[in-house]
């Protein structure tokens, strides 16, 4: 059982990761004058949005999204356009933290509003595809004894790993080395993605090793 | 309480701070040596070349000069650009320099003239007559400036019997006493005298010039110098300034005659914002400009002309120039186009450049040999260099002269590369450093952040046993060993090895006597790796990189908003932000732990988050004040930052004044609201006497002095007596106010109101007393404005009370103590708030709003700190009071931030020098009373926040929710009023042990960022940025440490001043109610006499929340 699980979402984090990856190369091959610093903002979007889009296909092929009660369209449709609502909400939450920990308020706004929302899909979306749109779940989940299955545990895992390598990734922004990727936000979502592709590696390893910890309550 | 080994220990933890940072900044910063020789006529340069003396061969080219000195005058304030149709305030205001450069090219030129840092006055004065160039230590000699030992051009001068006379800037009068024939000095201090000096030289330098009384006029204009301090350049005044200076030079060359010379200079440039002290090319670029009546130039473009003429340049030439021997310890080099190129010997016209080049060689070969015998420092491979250079230059002029040539042009160049290379050697070797000194010192702040460590682990250890006593006694010991074993074996005594030796001996023991003490888990790695922690190494590492220290205050911003969302974050982890879902049925009830009820935790957590916001909100708010480095290259300084006299806008200037105004009240207005709703306003003693009255009046005059000092100038003419008498007056009269509220408070710090109660008859039926205000002269209107809220109040007890109800009110105390539950916190914070108005009064008006935020920020801190504690009350069993790292690390940190967010940088220039003439603006006589006013401006921030401190000790105590702790205690049973800050008096063992512990850990934060920074220094001491960045951030965080440490001790000291008065209440009060006491005290869950017999009571029932108002309200400005 547990094997089984681990292996499922090895193998899912593996699409993820790859997902990024193939974000970075792709264009690279099909677009002209690409590059990671210099088109900054067109990378952004393309990881941000294989992320999200590998990311939903993933959780709904594997069906690990909470069992929804009602099976009506309607019902759907309103999860769907709370889970757009929320998604709203965390990139301008985000943007908002970002513009407190120091970023500039006016100038590069566009830049700070595409870290958030990286951050964003790299984070909420996650919540969204596992737990739905129900803030009180998300904050359960991230509490010590929150996590309800494996899914959540990776799920605190990479979202933690996300945002500290977010976090990170604004240390070298004062530095005085004059390298591309100190300009903002590109050391941030640089962080950022090589926090989350940590936490995708870091997930199964860690439910893994810490396997007979490891109880979770029934749903 | 235990209030002697409390201050002991801590006394004793500074002064071993202390030492190591006097050893290391003793290593560290090094004064050059000075050679006390002095050059005369008859000094013979080369041996056996001649038989006459070097110096004073030919005659003179000039007889007289005149030096005109402006303070200030930047290399752009020279420039002339006739096309520029709009100049700015200071451009295009000096045309006379231009004019007669360009219609007499041979009489006249302007050069560049670059200085030296640090660009100080004094150090430029020292500069430029003696020719060497001074060091950073001299920095902090310019306000006791000495006179200078060195040889110099003045001296020079007064040798060979010319008559110097000097008018102006009177720092010249200290550095040369006694070495003018005649001096007019007039006073420099005052900085925002734009005209005694200028109107006092100009009275007398025509008469003087005029008159035959002179050889040498030397006079120093301080004018512009202190416009740009005022205004900056980019004003009005400067324009007219500058103007006037022109006028001067005018005239001036107007009475010049033949055989004078005339030199106008600037001594150092100024900073857009009219500073000056660093080393950033606005700050060393000056103007000289050299003129004479007769010929001094040959014809433009026939030779290379310098682009940029070296300060120190100037000595060697106006010395050749003038026929006085080049001051012994001269580095410069003669200015080459003022010699003619091939002169004929022994024509009246002077010297030629290569004779002029060779006894300058000659000279400055001399120099450095000396130099070297006295001194090891600079490097032996530059030095063979040199001399092999120097024989090679001597061998090939005196073979030229020999056959009768003129030296060829190669050696001329060959002599000029030879006196640069001599000046750039001593210019690298003159930051020398003492490596056993510094190891030392570095040694003992390292240690001595351990020693604070394990005080702060076993701080319970350390006020019960003596552990204290053998460690300190040892040192002394060693001390004097080591003290008189250096007078036995040296002769005499150097004092830094003493003190390093005595302490580093008292370090070891202590540490050594508590190894055995010490359990062993405490110093597992899991204690150390707290987050808290880790920030705190994060800031620590921070300061070893100059890009991070020029970025202090966003640095410094950043880790305390990380620290600040990470404790929700962490509570929420632990579960305990959210109220845990109704119990587990399954479970058998006695496993459940006992939680706090939900509706307190949501209390609690809204608080929290609330307080988060605030937090936050004045975090982003305070970037928006910082200062400008010159290192951020697009920053602009914060608009707030310049004092209200400057705005240009009439408009803009009234919505400064406003905001300030409103920020000062609402200062003002917290701190009255504050002891108000806990009711520490009842009472009528001195303290209260001077939250009420003194604090407001305080606040109405000085916003009365920032509206006086604000208006313009010229604006009211005829009430300008007035305005000099009230600038006088106001801010010295809020000095004395808050001074007396300062005393009163220590005389007397209880603000209990005691209020005396008739037993109960008919219980139950009558309405407690008044809860809020039971002072006297309070209206009927108000009791009955309180009439809702106790009728509430009474039915609340009788439901609450229930079933307890008869025992409860046979147990009602005979003696009701207003505002005891924050007997403590109320005069500290008292005490702060007064501290924190004297120290805005030093700053500009602007940063009103700077502290008003910094009141905010800090209570959210506590706010915080106080609900984390109650959230996570019974999830951590704590012993005592201990403050956990968290809230402690973001106390030192908000410390820092406001630093910067009060405008202040760790530079020299960004000193806020104004502060010294609040209240004394003729300036003044001493140099003690304006040194700790700019102390006091400089470290506000940490003199707040460290008094402060022990407000993290109480905070949660004052905030603790009803029942929380009770609950805890088996058998509650206790009384339903809070206890607050009374648990502190029911165990003064931990109360003392949590109070060491808190200064303790508050000096280990801050005494690992001083040894971060000595360690930055050290290590990067050969690294470009040493000066510019390490040294003063090294500086400022050593005395920011040592004020901070100081007022630490203060605010501990005050709570001790505290406790002493509550144990004379509580002496005074017992043995008036034994009869209640004996009938109390049989109860059986009362633990200590003295608490049970005075109920406290504040403000209103919830200790944290909404409570009704006051009708009385402060008076306000």
């Amino acid at each position: 059982m547990w094997d089984v699980e681990i292996r499922g979402m090895a193998s899912a984090h593996a699409i993820i990761a790859s997902s990024i990856f193939m974000a970075t190369v792709m264009p690279a091959v099909l677009l002209e004058n690409f590059s990671v610093y210099g088109t900054h903002m067109v990378w952004l979007y393309c990881v941000a949005g294989s992320v999200a889009v590998v990311n939903t296909a993933v959780f709904w092929l594997l069906g690990i999204s909470p069992p929804t009660k009602k099976n009506t369209l309607s019902y759907k449709i309103n999860r769907l356009s709370r889970s757009c609502l929320y998604f709203l909400l965390s990139c301008l939450f985000f943007h908002t933290v970002v513009v407190m920990y120091g970023a500039p308020l006016l100038e590069s706004a566009l830049e700070t509003f595409s870290l958030a929302v990286l951050l964003s899909t790299l984070t909420t979306l996650r919540c969204l595809c596992i737990l739905g749109p129900n803030v009180q779940a998300w904050i359960r989940v991230f509490s010590r004894d929150g996590a309800m299955s494996v899914w959540d545990t990776s799920l605190q895992i990479t979202t933690g790993c996300s945002v500290i390598g977010a976090w990170l990734g604004a240390f070298p922004i004062p530095l005085d080395w004059d390298r591309p990727w100190q300009v903002w936000p590109i050391s941030c979502t640089l962080g950022a993605t090589t926090g989350f592709l940590t936490g995708l590696v870091a997930a199964p390893v860690w439910i893994h090793w810490h396997r007979k910890q490891l109880t979770y309550k029934l749903k | 309480m235990k209030r002697l080994p409390v201050l002991v220990a801590l006394i004793w933890v500074c002064s071993v701070f202390y030492v190591g940072i006097f050893l290391f900044v003793g290593g560290f910063l090094l004064v050059r040596l000075e050679v006390n020789r002095t050059s005369t006529c008859a000094d013979v340069l080369s041996p056996g070349a001649q038989v006459k003396g070097d110096f004073c061969l030919s005659e003179p080219r000039f007889r007289r000069a005149v030096v005109l000195i402006i303070d200030a005058l930047k290399a752009d304030f020279t420039r002339y650009d006739p096309e520029n149709t709009a100049p700015k305030p200071f451009e295009n205001k000096l045309p006379v320099l231009d004019e007669m450069a360009s219609s007499h090219p041979s009489q006249a030129r302007l050069y560049t003239f670059r200085a030296d840092p640090p660009t100080t006055t004094m150090q430029r004065i020292k500069g430029f007559t003696t020719g060497s160039l001074p060091t950073f230590i001299d920095v902090g000699n310019n306000f006791a400036s000495n006179a200078i030992l060195e040889d110099n051009l003045v001296h020079q001068l007064g040798q060979v019997g010319k008559r110097v006379v000097f008018m102006g800037d009177d720092t010249w009068v200290s550095l040369f006493p006694k070495k003018f024939h005649k001096s007019l000095p007039f006073p420099s201090f005052n900085v925002k005298d734009l005209h005694t000096v200028d109107n006092g030289i100009l009275q007398n330098i025509y008469p003087t010039m005029e008159g035959d009384d002179w050889d040498v006029l030397i006079a120093h204009f301080l004018g512009v110098d202190h416009c740009g301090h005022r205004f900056g350049p980019d004003h009005p005044a400067m324009a007219e300034k500058l103007s006037q200076m022109d006028g001067v030079i005018r005239s001036v060359i107007k009475r010049l005659k033949n055989d004078t010379l005339l030199v106008v200079m600037g001594d150092h440039g100024m900073t857009d914002t009219g500073d000056h002290g660093g080393e950033s090319q606005k700050e060393t670029d000056a103007a000289l400009f050299l003129y004479s009546s007769s010929p001094l130039f040959s014809a433009p473009g026939s030779q290379v002309e310098p682009e940029v003429v070296p300060q120190t340049d100037l000595v060697p030439t106006l010395a050749l120039l003038l026929g006085v021997p080049i001051p012994y310890s001269s580095v410069g080099q003669v200015l080459l186009p003022l010699f003619p190129q091939n002169g004929s010997r022994g024509a009246p016209t002077g010297l030629s450049q290569a004779e002029a080049l060779w006894i300058n060689v000659k000279q400055v070969n001399r120099f450095l040999e000396t130099y070297s015998n006295m001194a090891k420092d600079i490097p032996p491979d530059s030095l063979s260099q040199l001399r092999a250079d120097f024989s090679n230059i001597s061998s090939q002029y005196l073979a030229a002269v020999h056959k009768g040539h003129l030296p060829s042009h190669d050696l001329v160049v060959s002599m000029q590369n030879y006196l640069t290379g001599v000046r750039e050697t001593c210019r690298a070797s003159w930051a020398r450093f003492n490596p056993f000194k510094m190891a030392a010192g570095l040694l003992i702040l390292g240690v001595s952040c351990m020693l604070c460590y394990v005080i702060s682990e076993l701080s319970h250890l350390v006020i019960q046993e003596g552990l204290l006593k053998l460690p300190i006694l040892s040192g002394l010991v060693v001390g004097l060993v080591v003290a008189a074993g250096q007078l036995f074996t040296q002769g005499y005594l150097e004092l830094s090895w003493c003190l390093g030796a005595a302490s580093l001996s008292s370090e070891v023991l202590f540490l050594w006597r508590t190894r055995g003490v010490s359990p062993r888990g405490r110093w597992s790695a899991s204690g150390l790796l707290t987050p808290a922690l880790l920030v705190l190494f994060l800031r620590c590492a921070s300061l070893l990189s100059d890009s991070y220290v020029i970025y202090e205050g966003h640095v410094v911003t950043f880790l305390l908003f990380t620290l600040s969302v990470y404790i929700p974050l962490r509570l929420n982890w632990d579960g305990l932000l959210v109220p845990l879902p109704p119990p587990d049925t399954q479970k058998p009830p006695r496993l459940l732990p006992t939680t706090l009820p939900s509706s307190v935790v949501r209390r609690e957590a809204t608080i929290l988050l609330v307080w988060l916001g605030v937090m936050v909100g004045s975090l982003y708010l305070s970037l928006s004040l910082h200062n400008c480095r010159e290192e951020q290259g697009t920053c602009q300084p914060s608009p707030f930052l310049s004092p209200l006299s400057r705005v240009q806008d009439s408009q803009l200037r009234n919505l400064h004044y406003v905001l300030s105004v409103v920020s000062l009240a609402m200062w003002g207005y917290l701190l009255h609201r504050w002891l108000r709703h806990y009711g520490n306003l009842n009472c009528s003693s001195v303290t209260v006497f001077s939250a009420c009255f003194l604090l407001p009046l305080a606040c109405v005059c000085m916003g009365l002095h920032w509206a006086v000092s604000a208006t313009p100038e010229d604006t009211f003419r005829t009430l300008s007596e007035l305005i000099g008498l009230a600038q006088v007056f106001l801010p010295r009269a809020t000095f004395c106010l808050l001074g007396l509220g300062l005393l009163l408070l220590w005389v007397d710090p209880m603000t209990v109101f005691l209020k005396s109660r008739t037993p109960l008859n008919s219980r139950g039926t009558s309405l407690p007393p008044p809860k809020y205000r039971a002072s006297t002269g309070i209206s009927p209107q108000a009791e009955l404005h309180h009439l809702i809220p106790q009728l509430y109040q009474r039915i609340r007890h009788s439901l609450e009370d229930g079933v307890t109800e008869s025992g409860e009110a046979d147990s009602r105390p005979a003696v009701e103590a207003y505002g005891l539950g924050t007997v403590y916190s109320a005069p500290l914070i008292l005490l702060c708030g007064l501290l924190g108005l004297v120290l805005l009064l030093l700053h500009p008006e602007g940063m009103a709003l700077a502290f008003l935020l910094l009141l905010l920020e800090a209570a959210a801190v506590l706010h915080i700190h106080a609900c984390s504690t109650t959230l996570s009350s019974l999830h951590k069993h704590s012993n005592g009071f201990s403050v956990p790292w968290a809230p402690v690390v973001s106390w030192s940190l908000a410390a820092a931030q406001f630093f910067h967010a009060t405008g202040h940088l760790p530079t020299f220039p960004s000193i806020q020098w104004g502060a010294a003439f609040v209240g004394f603006p003729q300036g003044h006589t001493g140099t003690v009373l304006p040194a700790s006013l700019v102390t006091l401006n400089t470290f506000s921030s940490h003199i707040i926040f460290a008094v402060g401190c022990p407000l993290l000790l109480f905070w949660p105590l004052v905030c603790e929710v009803r029942g929380t702790r009770s609950t805890r205690s088996a058998g509650a049973e206790e009384s339903e009023d809070a206890v607050m800050e009374m648990r502190l008096r029911e165990n003064p063992q931990k109360f003392s042990s949590g109070l060491l512990q808190l200064a303790a850990r508050y000096l280990f934060v801050n005494g690992a960022q001083v040894f971060a920074s000595v360690c930055a220094a050290a290590i990067l001491r050969r690294h470009l940025m040493v000066w510019k960045v390490f040294a003063p951030k090294l500086m400022f965080e050593a005395s920011g440490f040592i004020v901070g440490s100081m007022f630490v001790i203060l605010g501990v000291a005050m709570v001790m001043r505290v406790d002493m008065s509550v144990g004379g209440l509580f002496k005074k009060l017992l043995p008036q109610n034994s009869r209640q006491s004996s009938l109390i005290t049989s109860g059986p869950a009362k633990a200590a006499p003295a608490q049970v017999e005075v109920s406290h009571h504040i403000g209103s029932d919830a200790a944290c929340g909404s409570f009704p108002d006051n009708p009385e309200v402060m008076t306000e400005n």
